[in-house]
């Protein structure tokens, strides 16, 4: 049996979970079982109906007490007492902040290995796998042993896939036995962020700018773009090194991974450390005035020109266009 | 307050990775090498928190002498001490790291407030060596921080999540993981350089204690994909071809 870990929005599976879940069912294919998940937080019942769509056969929701919002080592504790009642041949998360994090206690506490962005696994004595290295720059065949596999999915790597006959998850509800040293680590409070507009990870359109803008100030076109299109603005690395982005703009190894519909990336030389930000991109459109640009090689499409010219006209276009 | 950062020497690589004919690491036979770009911000971060508080940041790596390259420049961004745990070469996995790590830490007279480290690597990104330290040590531990205060006796340390920020608060001695973006770290002047060179590095040979159950089997390049884009046009004429794009094969305007 395959365990896993589904991050949720009150009740409706992250994007990256249902990912994991395709992942986790060929794990599950291959050991000759099932998956069944384990969710945390208010609304994780909820998720039964969702998981059906990806084969879950039974489904396990985290009740205790304490446990309110997001606390690292009681969800660790959590599924590590989860896996205890299971003996599940591997755990898997989503390759998130919060899936990595829990994973990763749970294999401190089990003294277990653990592979990290994981896009692929053969199933036997020990798991042969393939995962993300330098971001996704470069791919490394590994082998993962011990007792339980634990294993989290590279995020936009493992298209989500529902099964083709639903099933229809039991659930069941699980109170694991918490101290005081495992609410050590809780999120204390949210606070909103006071910047305007889509976040880059769920930016529908994104405009990226790079060396090539050439300064600060010339981001106004692409911010004008980005609006008009109803998108956010993204920079390579050069760009924020230069100071003329903040770093939160950052697309790439370092920075956001963003998965837009479409991402124009005006002035950006395609270096892999910026392709692997910006690889989850449905389409990107690249403003280039090099034709020998890494990115035009790696765009659906392209438009040879200075982004100082190109990006006022499609400016005037678009808007001529809207009226 | 008395704070680590834990660092690793990793290959500058340029736009496109050669990998050597094996295909066992990086062709870094034209390469100079770097510490990960969190980890960058770690060193930095734990320079500035004891600057503040009146302690000292010592920088830690795990590695061959050749390291020494890259706890040198740390010493140039003003860290107080450097210290080498000295391998004969192999590569470490995340288990047997934490494990030298944590053993160091808690063999040391004086212990830290504070012990960052890199989110993740750049090379491996196995996304676990801090979260196993603070485990043996025994620490609590947040990782993913893009924002970090010190207050007292206490962390507060933000986490960007969708619309916003998630805040912790940790007691200290803790272990934080932080991301690139937390800080801009400085360029070392040439002066702090020279100083840096004639600094004494701690170093303490280490064995692994066993084997590590992730094992690499080999690299690969990812596939590129294939075909070049296609050219919508040349200049500003092309304004016309982008917006039936968008509109009507994109559908996103």
């Amino acid at each position: 049996m395959v365990l896993a870990l589904v991050e949720h929005e009150a009740g409706t599976p992250e994007e990256t979970s249902l990912e994991m879940l395709t992942l986790a069912r060929d794990v599950a294919a291959g050991t000759g079982s099932s998956v069944e998940t384990v969710a945390f937080e208010d609304g994780a019942a909820g998720l039964a109906d969702d998981l059906d769509a990806y084969g879950v056969s039974d489904h396990h929701v985290v009740e205790h007490d304490r446990l309110g919002g997001y606390a690292p080592e009681a969800w660790a504790e959590s599924v590590s007492q989860l896996a205890d009642e299971l003996t599940p041949d591997a755990i898997l998360a989503p390759g998130s902040d919060r899936g990595h994090e829990v994973l990763a206690h749970v294999a401190a506490r089990r003294d277990l290995p653990m592979a990290a962005n994981c896009t692929d696994v053969t199933v036997g004595e020990e798991y042969e796998l393939t995962r993300l290295r330098w971001g996704g720059s470069l791919i490394e065949e590994a082998t993962l042993g011990g007792e339980t596999k634990l294993l989290t999915a590279a995020e936009h790597e493992v298209s989500a896939e529902p099964v083709a006959e639903p099933t229809d998850a039991e659930i069941h509800r699980f109170s694991p036995t918490l101290d005081d040293a495992d609410f050590r680590v809780t999120v204390d409070r949210y606070e909103e962020s006071d910047e305007e507009g889509v976040p880059l990870g769920e930016a529908r359109i994104v405009v990226g700018g790079g060396r090539g803008v050439g300064g600060p100030e010339d981001y106004d076109q692409l911010e004008e773009l980005a609006e008009l299109l109803g998108g956010t603005v993204g920079a390579s690395r050069a760009a924020v090194n230069e100071g003329w982005r903040p770093h939160s703009d950052q697309v790439g190894q370092t920075g956001a991974k963003i998965s837009p519909k479409l991402y124009i990336a005006c002035g950006i030389s395609g270096a892999v450390q910026h392709m692997v930000g910006c690889k989850g991109a449905d389409n990107i459109l690249a403003v280039n005035t090099d034709p020998e640009a890494a990115i035009i090689q790696k765009a659906e499409y392209a438009v040879i020109g200075d982004l100082h010219e190109v990006v006022p006209a499609l400016n005037e276009a678009i808007r001529n266009a809207k009226s | 307050m008395e704070t680590l950062a834990c660092l690793k020497r990793v290959p500058d690589t340029g736009a496109k990775i050669v990998l050597t004919d094996d295909n066992q690491e990086i062709d870094t036979s034209n390469l100079g090498f770097t510490m990960s770009p969190h980890e960058e911000c770690a060193v930095e971060e734990a320079i500035q928190v004891a600057e503040d508080t009146d302690g000292a940041a010592t920088a830690l790596t795990l590695g061959t002498e050749e390291s020494t390259e890259q706890l040198r420049t740390a010493l140039a961004m003003r860290a107080a001490d450097a210290v080498l745990l000295e391998t004969d070469g192999d590569e470490w996995g995340p288990s047997e790291t934490a494990g030298a790590i944590a053993d160091y830490v808690a063999g040391r007279e004086e212990g830290f407030d504070l012990l960052l480290f890199g989110n993740e690597s750049a090379d491996a990104a196995n996304h676990q060596v801090g979260i196993r330290v603070a485990n043996e040590l025994g620490l609590p531990c947040v990782t993913g921080i893009k924002t970090l205060e010190v207050d007292g006796d206490t962390v507060v340390a933000k986490r960007e999540v969708s619309g916003g920020e998630e805040v912790y608060e940790l007691p200290t001695p803790a272990v934080v993981g932080v991301k690139e973006g937390l800080n801009e770290p400085r360029y070392p002047s040439m002066r702090s350089k020279m100083q840096a060179r004639k600094q004494t590095i701690e170093q303490h040979g280490v064995e692994k204690s066993g084997v590590d159950d992730l094992q690499k089997v080999r690299l690969e390049a990812p596939e590129e994909s294939e075909g070049a884009a296609e050219i919508l046009g040349e200049g500003p004429e092309a304004a016309d071809e982008i917006v039936a794009l968008l509109g009507e094969e994109l559908e996103v305007l």
